[in-house]
């Protein structure tokens, strides 16, 4: 029985996990239809920076998330005024195809630069400590960054629903132009999305800093589990996200467990394929 | 038949691409002769995508399944069968359009990113299941025994000019087909369901038959590219033929050349192959990664600039130079 729990504990805490790293995308996507095809490799960057914090500056990643937020959302704002903006509109693909050029730069700049080693952070305040509920083993990196998750899909959620900043990004979503006649300043909301949702996967790769090791090539499962998650959530969908992400660690939890550790991927993609078909604009879509 | 000039330059390609192995020296083992026996393979690689993702609107992120399958097949003939690449490479042909008719069947029905991300899904598990598969080795994959050189075993060690020869009757095997397919029916049938699936239906056009038979010919095409590129490099393992990557280049070729056009494939593979693998040549000594770094920041460049591909640029180019053609003669009139 406490077995079953632990993969169950497992099982959330990765889906929260990918909750955190698929909510910028799922952000930018349903505002934008754009799907940034660097995200992962943003996760990367954030890594890498809480990473040199932590190594030069003895700073520990439990605040550093803050740093690698902010120079996240900088870098998100950059994508968008020098790549994403001349790209949108031009061709169906083109700004993914963008962004992917982007992600072989920032993953190869970083292979180039910091050698393809894998680095982790030792010695932080929250490293190896763990706590028993039943017989089974929580990991409180894992169980903080958790908690970040749901604290930080709580203020998207509020930020979209209940603030005048996410009613202008709302109607921008829905009707660009018939938001630009109504005074809202589109290219800013843009700019504001993308910066966001830079943010978020900045925060979530500072965290991860507490107990994975970074790499550059750290950011390709994350990004296709995030894709997955945001297609499978439907939409731009917050709720969606979450429910996706939770179904998703579970998925992979409960298989890689109960079936092959190594099939555990091929059922997380699988599981997508089957909801795609009988749901093809995802769980929360509309 | 009058010629036109669009017929003529096909002649004369062709011509020019038959005499180019000919002569003796220049293609044999050198680098220059890799660099155009992958400009041809890759080339041939994006026009098979583009049958179904340019003319078909079908934006597919998936090709390295069925290039893979390609590999596979005759990698499979050969190192756990002892037989001929040449019965492996039709029956990976033949497996990669039945499992692309399986696949986009139900993927049809989605649309945009959403199909997309259906595709990238379907390359991974594809991959793992690879990886974990020991009848077809596996994550080792499978690694070509020493076998004598000739056009039995489609392999050849010092003198690479069979290989040239191979690369150049797949392009302008895939190349004829879809010129043929551009001329004929089908080719305004996929035209039509791209730009508009429901008028196109309502006109009598079976859009999934068109759809289906499309892929079916571009899984094919594909496949026979990822056999000839298994017999090349001597060995197959997924990630080298069955990755999101390789699935990239197919798309990001067929891009920068210009989506949906017979020559766009062409032009892209002429431009990215050679750069990549000089790139790669010289600039090694920077550090690993290098040739990567150029081809983002090209990508980047490419779909903010002129997303229509060196095709675009090419259309650009004439429009100027007609534009002031003929106002050079307005002006002559006036």
């Amino acid at each position: 029985m406490s077995s079953f729990l632990q993969v169950l504990i497992d099982g959330i805490l990765s889906g929260l996990l990918y909750a955190l790293v698929a909510a910028g995308l799922s952000m930018i996507w349903g505002v934008m239809d754009v799907i940034n095809f660097a995200h992962g490799e943003f996760l990367m960057v954030a890594m890498y920076v809480c990473y040199w914090l932590g190594f030069i500056l003895g700073l520990d990643p439990l605040f550093t998330w803050i740093a690698s937020g902010i120079f996240l959302f900088v870098m998100g704002a950059l994508t968008y005024k020098f790549v994403i903006k001349h790209s949108l509109g031009k061709a169906a693909m083109a700004p993914l195809l963008a962004t992917f050029g982007l992600s072989m730069l920032l993953k190869n700049f970083c292979m180039n630069r910091f050698s393809p080693n894998f680095r982790l952070l030792s010695g932080t305040m929250l490293d190896g400590k763990t706590f028993e509920i039943g017989g089974a083993i929580v990991s409180v990196p894992q169980l903080v960054t958790g908690i970040f998750a749901l604290v930080i899909l709580a203020a998207l959620y509020w930020l979209i629903k209940k603030t005048r900043l996410g009613w202008a990004i709302q109607a921008t979503a829905m009707d660009k132009e018939a938001a630009e006649l109504m005074g809202i300043d589109t290219e800013k909301i843009y700019l504001l999305v993308f910066g966001i949702g830079g943010a978020c996967v900045g925060v979530a790769g500072g965290l991860m800093t507490t107990y994975l090791a970074v790499h550059p090539e750290v950011g390709a499962l994350f990004s296709l589990i995030a894709f997955v998650v945001v297609a499978l959530g439907g939409f731009g969908s917050i709720p969606g996200a979450l429910a996706a992400a939770l179904l998703i660690g579970l998925v992979e939890s409960f298989s890689g467990f109960y079936i092959a550790a190594v099939v555990k991927y091929v059922a997380v993609f699988a599981i997508y394929l089957i909801v795609i078909l009988v749901r093809p604009k995802g769980l929360f879509g509309w | 038949m009058s010629m036109t000039k669009k017929d003529k330059l096909w002649y004369a390609f062709i011509i020019i691409a038959v005499a180019l192995p000919c002569i003796p020296g220049v293609i044999g083992g050198s680098f220059f002769g890799h660099v155009a026996t992958m400009v041809l393979l890759y080339a041939s690689m994006a026009q098979s995508w583009n049958i179904i993702s340019g003319y078909g609107g079908q934006v597919s992120f998936g090709h390295s399944v069925f290039f893979g399958i390609g590999a596979y097949g005759a990698g499979l003939a050969v190192v756990k069968f002892g037989s001929l690449p040449w019965f492996g490479a039709p029956l990976g042909m033949l497996a990669a359009a039945a499992v692309s008719i399986i696949i986009s069947y139900p993927c049809f029905r989605l649309k945009g990113h959403y199909f997309a991300i259906a595709t990238f899904a379907i390359v991974e598990i594809f991959n793992r299941l690879f990886m974990i598969w020991d009848a077809v080795g596996g994550a080792l994959g499978l690694d070509y025994p020493i076998l004598p050189d000739g056009w039995l075993n489609f392999s050849w060690s010092s003198t690479k000019t069979g290989y040239y020869i191979g690369a150049l009757a797949i392009f302008l095997l895939v190349f004829g087909i879809v010129r043929h397919i551009e001329k004929n029916r089908m080719g305004y049938y996929l035209l039509a369901v791209r730009e508009g699936q429901e008028t196109a239906e309502s006109l009598g056009v079976n859009s999934t038959v068109v759809k289906l038979g499309a892929m079916a010919t571009s899984a094919a095409l594909a496949a026979l590219c990822g056999a000839f590129f298994a017999q090349y490099n001597y060995r197959v393992d997924p990630p080298m033929v069955m990755s999101l990557d390789m699935s990239m280049k197919f798309v990001l070729i067929t891009i920068l050349g210009g989506l949906g056009t017979f020559w766009g494939p062409f032009l892209g593979a002429l431009v990215l192959i050679p750069l990549q693998e000089y790139t790669r040549a010289y600039l090694s000594h920077l550090g690993p990664g290098v040739d990567l770094i150029i081809f983002g920041l090209i990508i980047i460049i490419v779909m903010v600039k002129e997303p229509r591909g060196i095709m675009g640029l090419l259309g650009y180019i004439s429009r100027k130079l007609g534009k002031t053609q003929d106002s050079a003669e307005r002006g002559g009139d006036r």
